[in-house]
């Protein structure tokens, strides 16, 4: 599948911001599973500088400053992937017990689970909680296959949430998330994260994008006007595997990936410092996912 | 100063052989009771020959040179705060020179591993892959700055500043405690700790042939500057300090001057088009190094830490588009991760084939599982450490835990391992210090060393920074703990050049060329401190003359005579021009007034209103050392002298007014030096003709709310009369209009000499002419040929007043009871002067506006 992501962010202050200086993750990267062909991003007023380079992740991270007065700022990204098809299902009983995930990359050499030791630590957004990690005990049973446990716990976790973007901000702790049992996907993932750090198997966070109208007959996917974001998990011989707790599915042609690191802070879509702007700023967001014609273009 | 431990020595009765002795400690001076080491034979028989009574002189003329110097270190949390001074031992730490060329060598092949684990783990991080360090000991430590990887440069060189404490364990061999590679500190005191030491005990320093350190900072000057992109273009290098408040201040400002860098803090740069800029008062000026002493994670809020004040946004790019450099760069701090210390041995055979040749301190930890084996084994030998300090969590010593704690302890350990460091506790050599009581004394000392790197490898300072324990018997050593540091002799095997013993003071290294960068917080802040001073002096004298009526008064009345008059209208001037209403002024005066002491007590002590003589001496004191780097080491002396009689009025010691006298008298002579040590010693630049203009704007302000309250309205002749007097008395114009005018004090001869006489340095014209010369020469853009903004004020006011007539002035109203025009007048200077005031703040103080987060963009979340 072919798409053109447009995502524009537009904020309006309540006074004049004499600078700013912003850093973007709003380029999808490239990745076993999709080629992102052309990327453009547009900045109103006009950015003096705009640089592009790969972050520790290997992200597409921009960096760009305005030095214009101005009261509105308009970023439009616009980005052409290509999502490659998945071959065979996923085999959900790969004989891996989760239980064993841990004791194999303690002892492994080969660089890739080094690589994924790095995932099975706290971060800004994840931190261990008892509660949580007793929350994820019942999928967790003794000798299960990691991807079914993990499986699981995606299911348990759309069926015990709610999807409500007005009760959580992204200064909401996990553990209220966990109490109030509402959020939005950026939520879900972290707390998805959480429970598997605490039960010593890597996993990671996926910042990207939906497709906007679903392919007649099916069902408009939740977070699609927005960026939208889901987790990753790490198996030892096998790789990284996805899940999107919040529309409980594996993600596959409908899913772009953006960018990946240990939490939202890492790959924030746009984040910025500016001098002034009052005490009120305006945010607004729209994306835009159109599947373009295969042979189109 | 009785310890059962210490052996009486043979020959007690001398300095030295007094020195007290502790088996199993290592002793830095004696080898056993009076039984010096080689090295300190010399030193030893000197002090002696000196003799008590002379060390101590020596002891107070160090003490006050510390005082006059102005050298401070903050100690967070502490009443005396910020302005403590220094703490120095006269007895220096000796180290003979065969041993030192050993310490040198580990510290520079210790530098240079420390730079290729530097240049790994924001490089390849090949030692991850390799397995010589674990992955979590290396992403779970907070200062591994993920932004700041794949930085590169092309010479390899990373770590450009280290420092390393060492101490020596009971075999006599020195180990590493820590390492300091975020912004080593410490390095400008070294160098205080010698000019003290080389001016107090000039002949046993010059004939100890101690080696000097200037040649250290040369280098560091030279390292420095090979850093910018074009070395032999004069860099403009800045040395960036979180401000007034930090530990080291001092020695952020002294090394600033020391090395000829401007002094700035992180709103005094801006990044634009790739490059890093000082803003200075009339451009932008571009900055090629920065010497960082802002922790690195508060150094750009939009890619580190978003809650930064002390930083410049967009700082981290340009230094990945590579046009400017840091040292140390951004994401060193990494390298002091404590669990670091357990892997230096095999990061020495990864990286070097060698062995350290200093060891460190046996360091585990607890990430790893033969570590956290050993450690738990042995819990009791070691001394525990967070990895990460969080949540307060503290050094402990295991053997001093209760039953619980320690289980406690133990089961923190088992769920969260990678969380603990453990170290074998060092019992750290001894060291001689004065004591009070003017005897020898021990304390444990730990020597913090420098190095900066030079070509391709590092020079190490020949000297250090050695801090003692605060106690006897404790091994913390910290000087946030109060201890003391003791200057460190390198001992020669042959005398140096003589000419060049003694260091050079800050101001002979001192290249700033005239009128130099003046950033605009600079500015403002001399602008401050010349209204402050100003407004200082002016209230000073003003309750000199209020004291001086009210000893008067006391004794007039008891003579039987009611007028009151004058005292009274001074007291009403006292609580208009400090605007601590309603004092004297207002219905429910009358109390006041007819027992004014304690009233005026409060105007003097209490640093809680805004308009007392405490606060805005404190307010002095801040102005000025936010700018130490400014003024002379004279003036800075001055600035001390008035910091000592600041603490004089507050002390609680002031139960009366009376005793507040000699303060105020010192004050205004200390107020006078300031004034004059101003004109006479800082370089007429720019940024001491905002010094005046502040002072001279405070002074007319002053001269025409003590006019205006006295004056307007009328009195009887008589007392009149006597007003004026004491008013031309607190404006030190007595004599002038003395010798002006023979017969008695009439209002329009008085408005001659005080308003309009522009003669006379102390009226308001002369303020004003003074203010029009200064507007002159500031940088405005000159090209439309007009006069600024403030030109056109002072030049309205100065017309006003050459034009006005003393004697219309005077005229008082139809109705009698105001003098209408002297009223108005005076209104509208002050309300000029209060708007010169603000158009000198939005012209050249322009603080950005307020710096702030964007509202991130969150996926799933429409706003």
């Amino acid at each position: 599948m072919k798409y053109r992501v447009t995502h524009v962010t537009h904020y309006t202050y309540s006074k004049s911001v004499s600078s700013c200086y912003n850093l973007a993750h709003l380029f999808p990267r490239s990745s076993h599973r999709q080629v992102c062909f052309s990327s453009t991003i547009d900045v109103d007023p006009y950015a003096t500088r705009i640089v592009e380079r790969d972050d520790f992740f290997g992200n597409r991270a921009c960096f760009f400053s305005v030095h214009t007065p101005h009261q509105m700022l308009t970023v439009t990204a616009v980005s052409e992937i290509e999502i490659k098809p998945l071959g065979n299902l996923l085999d959900m009983a790969f004989p891996v017990p989760w239980d064993e995930v841990n004791d194999i990359l303690r002892n492994s050499t080969r660089s890739e689970d080094l690589d994924a030791r790095q995932y099975l630590l706290e971060s800004p957004f994840i931190s261990l909680d008892e509660n949580l990690h007793k929350y994820a005990q019942a999928s967790f049973t003794p000798g299960r296959p990691v991807l079914e446990a993990v499986h699981d716990l995606m299911d348990r976790i759309h069926n015990d949430f709610d999807y409500d973007p007005h009760t959580t901000t992204i200064a909401t702790p996990l553990r209220e998330v966990f109490k109030k049992r509402k959020g939005v996907c950026q939520d879900f993932a972290h707390l998805a994260i959480s429970c598997l750090i605490s039960h010593g198997i890597p996993a990671r966070y996926i910042s990207g994008y939906l497709e906007t109208i679903p392919p007649p007959g099916q069902k408009r996917l939740e977070g699609a006007d927005a960026s939208h974001a889901w987790f990753s998990v790490y198996v030892p011989d096998f790789g990284w595997v996805d899940f999107d707790p919040t529309n409980n599915q594996i993600p596959m042609e409908r899913h772009i990936t953006t960018a990946w690191g240990r939490d939202y802070g890492d790959v924030t879509p746009l984040k910025g410092v500016i001098f002034g702007g009052g005490k009120t700023h305006k945010l607004c967001v729209s994306v835009d996912v159109e599947a373009l014609e295969s042979d189109g273009l | 100063m009785s310890d059962p431990n210490a052996t009486a020595s043979m020959d007690g009765n001398t300095l030295c052989g007094s020195c007290a002795f502790v088996d199993d400690i290592h002793n830095e001076m004696c080898t056993g009771p009076g039984q010096l080491r080689p090295h300190w034979e010399y030193f030893g028989r000197s002090l002696d020959a000196m003799g008590k009574d002379e060390l101590v002189r020596r002891y107070r003329e160090a003490r006050r040179l510390i005082r006059d110097n102005d050298v401070t270190y903050n100690i967070y949390n502490d009443p005396q705060g910020i302005g403590r001074p220094w703490d120095l031992d006269m007895i220096p730490l000796l180290i003979g020179s065969e041993e030192w060329s050993v310490i040198e060598a580990g510290l520079i092949q210790r530098a240079e591993l420390l730079n290729l684990v530097l240049a790994d783990l924001y490089g390849p991080r090949r030692l991850i892959e390799k397995g010589i360090l674990p992955p979590e000991l290396v992403y779970s430590f907070p200062s591994y700055l993920r932004p700041c990887a794949g930085i590169e440069n092309s010479d390899g060189r990373y770590l450009h500043l280290y420092a390393a404490d060492l101490a020596r364990g009971p075999d006599g061999r020195f180990q590493v405690l820590a390492d300091r590679t975020q912004a080593p500190s410490g390095a400008g005191y070294a160098l205080e700790n010698r000019i003290v030491m080389s001016r107090v005990m000039p002949s046993l320093f010059r004939d100890s042939h101690v080696h000097r350190l200037a040649p250290f900072f040369r280098a560091m000057r030279s390292s420095l500057n090979s850093l910018a992109a074009y070395p032999d273009a004069e860099p403009r290098i800045v040395l960036l300090s979180p401000g007034v408040g930090n530990e080291s201040y001092f020695e952020h400002a002294y090394l600033a001057n020391y090395l000829g860098y401007t002094l700035v803090q992180g709103d005094d740069l801006t990044v634009r088009d790739g490059r890093v800029w000082l803003k200075t008062l009339d451009k932008l000026q571009q900055v090629d190094v920065i010497l960082r002493r802002v922790d690195d994670e508060y150094c750009d809020p939009l890619e580190l830490r978003e809650d930064s004040y002390l930083g410049v946004p967009g700082l981290l790019q340009v230094v990945r588009d590579g046009n400017v450099a840091i040292a140390n760069p951004l994401g060193s701090g990494v390298l002091q991760n404590p669990g670091l210390m357990a892997f230096m041995p095999q990061l020495a055979q990864y990286f070097l084939g060698e062995d350290l040749r200093i060891p460190n301190a046996g360091t585990w930890w607890c990430g790893n599982a033969e570590h956290r084996r050993y450690v738990l084994a042995n819990l009791d030998k070691l001394v525990i450490k967070p990895f990460v300090p969080v949540n307060k969590q503290r050094t402990v010593f295991a053997s001093k835990l209760a039953d619980t704690e320690r289980k406690a302890l133990i089961r923190q350990i088992e769920t969260r391992p990678h969380m603990f460091v453990a170290q074998s506790q060092v019992i750290l050599s001894a060291a001689p210090v004065l004591a009070r009581n003017a005897e020898l004394d021990s304390r444990h000392v730990v020597v913090r060393s420098y190095l900066v790197s030079r070509d391709q490898s590092y020079v190490v300072m020949p000297g250090a920074l050695t801090r003692v324990s605060d106690k006897r018997e404790n091994f913390m050593v910290s000087s946030q703990q109060g201890g003391a540091s003791k200057d460190t002799w390198v001992l020669a095997s042959e005398p140096e050049k003589q000419d060049t013993l003694i260091v050079s003071s800050p101001h002979v290294m001192h290249k700033r060329p005239l009128g130099g960068d003046v950033p605009s917080r600079v500015a403002d802040n001399l602008f401050w401190l010349g209204r402050y001073a100003e407004r200082a002096e002016g209230l000073v004298r003003l309750l000199r003359v209020v004291q001086l009526y009210l000893a008067d008064s006391s004794q007039v009345l008891a003579s039987g005579r009611q007028s009151n008059f004058v005292l009274n209208q001074l007291l009403r001037v006292v609580t208009h021009t400090t605007k601590l209403y309603p004092g004297f002024v207002g219905e429910d005066a009358e109390l006041r007034l007819a027992s004014p002491e304690e009233e005026l007590l409060s105007v003097i002590v209490d640093h809680n209103r805004q308009g007392s003589l405490s606060q805005t001496l404190i307010a002095l004191l801040v102005a000025a050392r936010s700018v130490r780097d400014r003024l002379s080491t004279d003036t800075l002396r001055v600035i001390n002298d008035i910091d000592m009689e600041l603490s004089g009025l507050q002390q609680g010691n002031l139960q009366h007014l009376n005793d507040a006298d000699d303060e105020l008298d010192n004050l205004i002579t200390a107020l006078m030096s300031l004034s004059g040590l101003i004109n006479e010693n800082m370089t007429h630049e720019q940024g001491w003709r905002f010094l005046e203009i502040g002072r001279r704007i405070e002074r007319a302000v002053h001269t025409t709310t003590l006019i205006r309250s006295a004056l307007v309205y009328p009195a009887q002749p008589d007392d009149e009369s006597v007003l004026l007097e004491s008013m031309l008395s607190i404006l030190d114009s007595l004599m002038t209009y003395k010798r002006n005018f023979l017969l008695g004090f009439e209002i329009p001869e008085f408005l001659d000499v005080v308003l309009l006489n522009e003669t006379n340095p102390r009226s308001v014209g002369y303020q004003l002419a003074r203010i029009q010369t200064h507007a002159g020469y500031l940088p405005v853009d000159r090209s439309r040929q007009q006069l600024s903004a403030e030109e056109r004020l002072v030049l309205e006011l100065l017309t006003q007043l050459r034009l006005a007539d003393a004697s219309d002035l005077a005229e008082i109203g139809t109705d009698a009871s105001i003098r209408v025009k002297m009223d108005r007048v005076m209104d509208h200077i002050q309300q000029q002067l209060l708007e010169l005031s603000n158009v000198m703040t939005t012209t050249y103080f322009r603080k950005d506006e307020q710096i702030q987060q964007l509202v991130p963009t969150r996926p799933g979340g429409m706003e």
